[in-house]
């Protein structure tokens, strides 16, 4: 077991613990650096694919795991950021500048809409939000003159630097780039005040707002911050598909999101990464399985959808904290070895709570 | 006019007044407790004072201001700090985050230069933590700094809410029923807590309370509230014989 002895009030800021934590995500990082070296282009897609939910789930994670507001509607963000890329990049502005563009229009996007719906709370909150995704996508339809409608919308071919984003390797980098940028920024938003109101918030609205907390602009601000997020992992979803239609960005790619952030673990940003790892790996692995299925079995169509619900209620119901709480929860064993407990993970007793108001 | 000053408010809810053309008034520097039968309106007057219930009538006055059409997260920059009955901590922050918030009020960082967290967002960080120090030097909470609130003893969360209140530097505090559900020893010691809050902290104390013994040795002025009408106010030997508090406790 290691005990940290903290000398200076810096340890509790940094972004590492301690030079066990530098060391493993610096060889992280490297690993992922030669993974173009390692497997062939098909698997990299699938990795850079899963770099793009990462960076959404980044975006979901902020706004459900550590402000305790639900959301059924995200992937009207994905959509928002792919159309608006999309958009610019075929009226000559270069992917260089389109990017902070798009980011700058979800957030906006996500304050404006965030200021009106956030003043309902639980059940009425999801509902508005899949309203919202039902919204987008309809608007994604009519406006043929942005979006093309129903014929779709042809993502342009793009360079950055002379070189040609169609080469998988190049894009798998760019895609590894701005996850690794969005942990970053991630990070330094939920370490500081903004990031500790968005939790207060979470764990009670009322002791919030009796500390100073203004929850109206907060709630607003981490539905924007949390579309700017989405938006950018939109664009770089307009580059992995190529083609835009609006049926792309429906109910189902938002549920995906969901799944994410709960199967990885809600409240924190590693699991993020390891539901974008189940999700992404996870139509695969279906794919996989059909074939050793019996045909009565393996050739349902709805089979995908079912496996994804039933993952989601099962992981509520027997691991809350996702991947990221099974993983805590395995190291502690080990650390603990022989003297670990089940019961150190298991909930306090609730005491009750002011009443409502 | 006095240093905190409650006129004429009246709380209503359907048919029931919670409170009644309540008026009283606290100076500065004082420990004024508040006593009463449960559904009295103490804590209906707390949540009227940080503004979360909408008065039918009547006017705040704080400091030389009238702070009844105050926004409720406008009251803490005021330099009003509460705790609550049932304890509204952050469950699944550690000490440090909770006593952080403490000090939200003092953020001066914009949203970008936290997303690079630069040195001046640091800088600020380590300010704030120095002062979050001297709380939990204050109400010796040394060894609880890294602990997740839900794997905490109850009394342990009461000081956490005491301290989390501190480190927005109050003048005046609000505390709903500090000793509920504490121990002897931590009743105590928190009698000796608020007392220096009073005099090294120089900070006025508003509270809510039912142990009788505590109030007595902590309080100098107590006021005895029932069916939302104040029923007596003096020093807490005039309250205790008081025969119009006595028939409210135990009846006729």
């Amino acid at each position: 077991m290691r005990f940290i002895f903290k000398t200076k009030y810096d340890q509790d800021i940094s972004v590492t613990r301690h030079g066990g934590d530098r060391f493993w995500y610096s060889l992280l990082i490297i690993g992922m650096l030669f993974m173009p070296l390692l497997i062939d282009d098909f698997y990299l897609g699938e990795i850079s694919y899963i770099c793009i939910l990462a960076i959404a789930g980044i975006g979901l994670m902020i706004l459900s795991g550590y402000t305790g507001l639900a959301s059924l509607g995200h992937a009207a963000f994905l959509g928002i950021g792919a159309y608006t890329h999309a958009f610019l990049l075929t009226h000559g502005i270069p992917f260089i500048l389109s990017i902070p563009i798009v980011i700058i229009v979800s957030f906006l996007v996500g304050a404006i809409i965030g200021i009106p719906i956030l003043r309902l709370s639980g059940m009425y909150l999801a509902i508005a939000t899949l309203a919202l995704c039902f919204i987008a996508e309809h608007v994604f339809i009519r406006w043929e003159h942005f979006t093309g409608g129903n014929r779709g919308l042809a993502v342009p071919y793009e360079e950055i630097f002379g070189i040609s984003l169609t080469n998988s390797a190049v894009f798998y980098y760019l895609c590894l780039f701005f996850l690794i940028i969005s942990m970053f920024a991630a990070i330094n938003i939920l370490r500081s005040p903004t990031g500790r109101a968005f939790v207060a918030i979470r764990d009670s609205e009322i002791a919030a707002q009796s500390l100073g907390v203004n929850l109206g602009i907060y709630k607003a601000l981490s539905f924007a911050i949390s579309g700017a997020f989405t938006g950018l992992a939109g664009a770089l979803l307009a580059h992995y598909i190529g083609y835009l239609a609006p049926d792309i960005f429906n109910i189902f790619l938002s549920l995906t999101l969901l799944l994410l952030i709960v199967v990885g673990g809600m409240g924190s940003l590693h699991g993020t990464i390891f539901g974008a790892i189940f999700v992404g790996f996870l139509p695969q692995l279906i794919a996989i399985c059909r074939d050793y299925l019996p045909s009565s079995i393996g050739s349902q169509p709805g089979l995908e959808p079912m496996l994804f619900g039933m993952i989601l209620v099962l992981f509520i119901l027997y691991e809350p904290l996702g991947i990221y709480g099974r993983w805590i929860k395995i190291k502690l064993f080990f650390e603990m070895f022989p003297t670990y407990k089940k019961q150190t993970f298991k909930k306090q007793k609730v005491f009750n709570k002011t009443d409502r108001v | 006019m006095s240093y905190f000053e409650i006129k004429d408010i009246t709380v209503t809810f359907g048919g029931v007044k919670a409170l009644n053309n309540v008026s009283f008034s606290v100076n500065k520097g004082e420990i004024f407790t508040i006593i009463g039968p449960n559904g009295a309106g103490k804590s209906t007057l707390f949540n009227v004072i940080s503004r979360i219930y909408e008065p039918g009538n009547g006017e705040i006055h704080f400091n030389n201001q009238n702070i009844s059409k105050s926004k409720p997260h406008q009251i803490a920059r005021l330099g009003i700090a509460r705790t609550f009955q049932n304890l509204e901590l952050f469950e699944n922050a550690t000490v440090l985050q909770n006593l952080l918030l403490g000090r939200h009020i003092y953020k001066k960082s914009n949203l970008l230069n936290e997303l690079f967290f630069t040195p001046k967002v640091k800088k600020t960080e380590l300010e704030h933590r120095l002062k979050v120090e001297e709380v939990i030097d204050f109400l010796n909470l040394q060894h609880y700094r890294d602990i997740i609130i839900s794997g905490l003893p109850y009394g342990v969360r009461k000081n956490v809410e005491l301290a989390r209140a501190l480190c927005t530097n109050p003048k005046l505090l609000l505390l709903d029923e500090p000793s509920s559900g504490l121990t002897n020893e931590e009743t105590i010691d928190l009698g000796f807590w608020i007392k220096d809050i009073q005099s090294l902290l120089n900070i006025t104390v508003v509270m809510i309370e039912h142990d009788m013994s505590f109030v007595n040795k902590v309080s100098d002025r107590v006021l005895a509230l029932n069916y939302g009408e104040i029923i007596a106010t003096g020093l807490p030997e005039e309250i205790k014989n008081n025969d119009k508090v006595k028939v409210a406790y135990m009846g006729e």
